[in-house]
């Protein structure tokens, strides 16, 4: 069943759903970084997925590993490169929405968007 | 020698010269190092601009890897041209920065603060000249993630929301054209831009690359506020301190809509996202909606920075109708109100910050009699919001004169019209201020201690005229912005060359 056989894909889809409904139904800021995370990483999933190649191993060149004639026996390494760059740009961000999160609790005495909205209606 | 590394060295000045700053520690040191920088990456823009109006386009192989499997910095007229708006605005207003930012932030974050802004020009050159659409995600998150802490900045505390929201959209933003960008690399095999040109016109019909361009098309429409999805912008604007508005107002969205540019028509090809796709169906009612809808919110705002920031979504608007078109005409007003918007939006905003600097508040209150108090303050304010009107010898006539032209065109008088009625509404808006300034009187002077305003420093003055003056000679002698644009224009329509 090909369906069943692109699983990986269907991972990368409910994950990005679930993410990206968390960043948007969620009130708490901390909440939606989470979520935020989440739809980050059915992204790096899917990137993570096109490179595979079946049968396929690490692409590291070693002495005699039969490879049959004409068929590819490494895994393409360029999507998990770009990868890591994808990831180490998700790590800034996560740690960046963070450090506004503990700005705003400072400044606003809590992480619910509600309430820092009432807050400023007030005012 | 060095003329050959000038792609390079376009990226690499701002981007070594940020930590130095960070290390400099002292803010008028760092000041005088991103002041050499941003001028120097001026410089550098400058140059390959002629190079590329004499010889053509570069390209530049960095590290001297080949252009599929390397990465490639590749300079045409579009970027070249965008190259230079974004590198002049950043050396216009850092010799601005140096008052305004003493007087807005804390001592001990200057040097921090031009770390940063350094970065986001670093992330938005980057953007601009990069052949490769991963390393453009790469630049595009350097310039957003420095934008989000310049933002964050801001006194009042809500531009520590403001900055989160735009976080939390910027990023959606971002992942959709990484993901866009994946799914293009799974259906060809590439991700370098010409490459791709060269790989998807066989692919027209494949579903993959379908979704490619839609995951494209709203991630771009996220980061450049096109009309549904611009609720991170005004609050963004409205609280970052005024030189970071100045300067992302007058080239990040610039710099956005010229990523649209490039995909639609040198990636995906006009072949493809005009005619199979009619993507322009959708991108033309949704700059009409964003001219009529923003500039009537506009109208209605008190703090006269956020009208300005409603403002820039209609602006933003006008370029986005003008791509829509996709005739030479269309695409020569999108890119000359590019460059145009960026001048008199980038005025408008440092006139506002000088304001600020001497009253303290940006809201239509605090403008009563400012006309007397502050005059080449506000006159430039004046010329600029004549300019957002587009009164003729200002450069905002020029770009809707294009615009109009390439809507009769097409025979379609109601864009014409929308066109004409989203000036009337920007008069209104510029007239609120105009009113505040100049017919009504000066508060009294609460007794002794009533600071007495005075007009603006020079040094901040001088930057404002340029932006403002920009706007004006461009406005009368258009040969050099007019024949750049369209000849841009001419090669994107042309395709891949």
């Amino acid at each position: 069943m090909e369906v069943f056989g692109l699983y990986n894909y269907w991972i990368v889809i409910v994950l990005m759903m679930t993410g990206f409904y968390v960043v948007i139904s969620r009130g708490n800021l901390i909440k939606k970084i989470v979520g935020l995370n989440i739809f980050q990483t059915s992204m790096f999933i899917l990137y993570i997925s096109m490179g595979k190649v079946r049968g396929g191993t690490a692409p590291i060149i070693v002495e005699g590993l039969a490879c049959p004639e004409g068929a590819v026996c490494y895994s393409n390494p360029l999507p998990h490169v770009l990868i890591l760059t994808a990831i180490v740009v998700g790590v800034a961000t996560t740690a960046l929405g963070l450090a506004l999160i503990v700005r705003i609790k400072e400044a606003y005495g809590t992480v619910e968007e509600d309430e820092i909205q009432s807050q400023e209606v007030e005012t | 020698m060095i003329a050959a590394h000038l792609p390079a060295l376009q990226i690499v000045l701002p981007l070594a010269a940020a930590p130095l700053c960070l290390l400099l520690r002292r803010g008028t040191l760092a000041w005088a190092l991103a002041l050499a920088a941003s001028w120097a990456a001026l410089v550098c823009a400058a140059l390959l601009l002629r190079q590329v109006l004499i010889s053509g386009p570069i390209s530049y192989a960095l590290g001297s890897w080949a252009a599929p499997w390397g990465i490639e910095y590749r300079v045409d007229t579009v970027n070249g041209f965008v190259l230079l708006i974004v590198a002049a605005v950043g050396a216009v207003i850092l010799p601005y920065a140096r008052r305004s930012v003493a007087h807005e932030l804390p001592e001990e974050q200057h040097a921090t603060f031009y770390t940063a802004f350094l970065l986001c020009l670093t992330g938005l050159l980057g953007v601009t000249i990069t052949g490769d659409a991963f390393n453009l995600f790469v630049f595009l998150e350097i310039s957003s993630l420095s934008s989000y802490v310049l933002i964050a900045l801001g006194r009042d505390r809500r531009a520590l929301t403001a900055a989160f929201q735009y976080l939390v959209m910027g990023t959606i933003g971002a992942t959709f054209i990484v993901i866009g960008v994946g799914l293009l690399y799974m259906a060809t095999g590439t991700l370098n831009m010409m490459d791709l040109a060269e790989r998807l016109p066989p692919l027209a019909g494949n579903r993959t690359v379908l979704a490619a361009f839609a995951f494209l098309t709203v991630g771009t429409g996220l980061k450049l506020a096109l009309f549904p999805l611009h609720f991170w912008l005004p609050n963004a604007y409205a609280y970052a301190p005024s030189v970071v508005t100045g300067f992302l107002a007058a080239t990040a969205t610039k710099v956005s809509v010229y990523v649209l540019l490039r995909f639609f028509f040198t990636v995906f090809g006009i072949g493809y996202s005009f005619e199979a796709l009619a993507i322009g169906k959708l991108l033309i009612p949704l700059a009409a909606i964003a001219i009529l809808v923003c500039s009537t919110v506009a109208i209605f705002q008190n703090n006269v920075k956020r009208m300005l920031a409603y403002s820039s979504i209609a602006q933003i608007g006008y370029m986005i109708m003008g791509i829509g078109f996709a005739t030479t005409t269309g695409l020569t007003a999108g890119i000359l109100h590019l460059f145009n918007h960026a001048m008199m939006k980038g005025g408008l905003f440092l006139a506002l910050g000088c304001v600020f600097l001497r009253v303290g508040s940006v809201r239509l209150e605090a403008l009563h009699g400012l006309g007397r108090r502050m005059p080449l303050t506000m006159f430039s304010f004046v010329l600029g919001g004549l300019s957002l009107v587009g009164v003729p010898f200002t450069v905002g006539f020029i770009s809707k004169w294009y615009l109009v032209q390439a809507a009769l065109e097409r025979d379609d008088w109601i864009l014409a019209v929308v066109v004409l009625v989203g000036s009337l509404l920007a008069l209104v808006y510029v007239w609120r201020v105009v009113e505040a300034a100049y017919f009504k009187p000066a508060p009294e002077g609460e007794g002794e201690g009533a600071v007495k305003v005075e007009e603006a420093p020079l040094s901040m003055l001088i930057p404002t005229w340029v932006l403002i003056g920009a706007s004006i000679y461009f406005g009368i002698d258009t040969s050099l912005t007019v024949g750049v644009a369209r000849q841009a224009a001419a090669q994107l329509i042309g395709g891949a060359s």
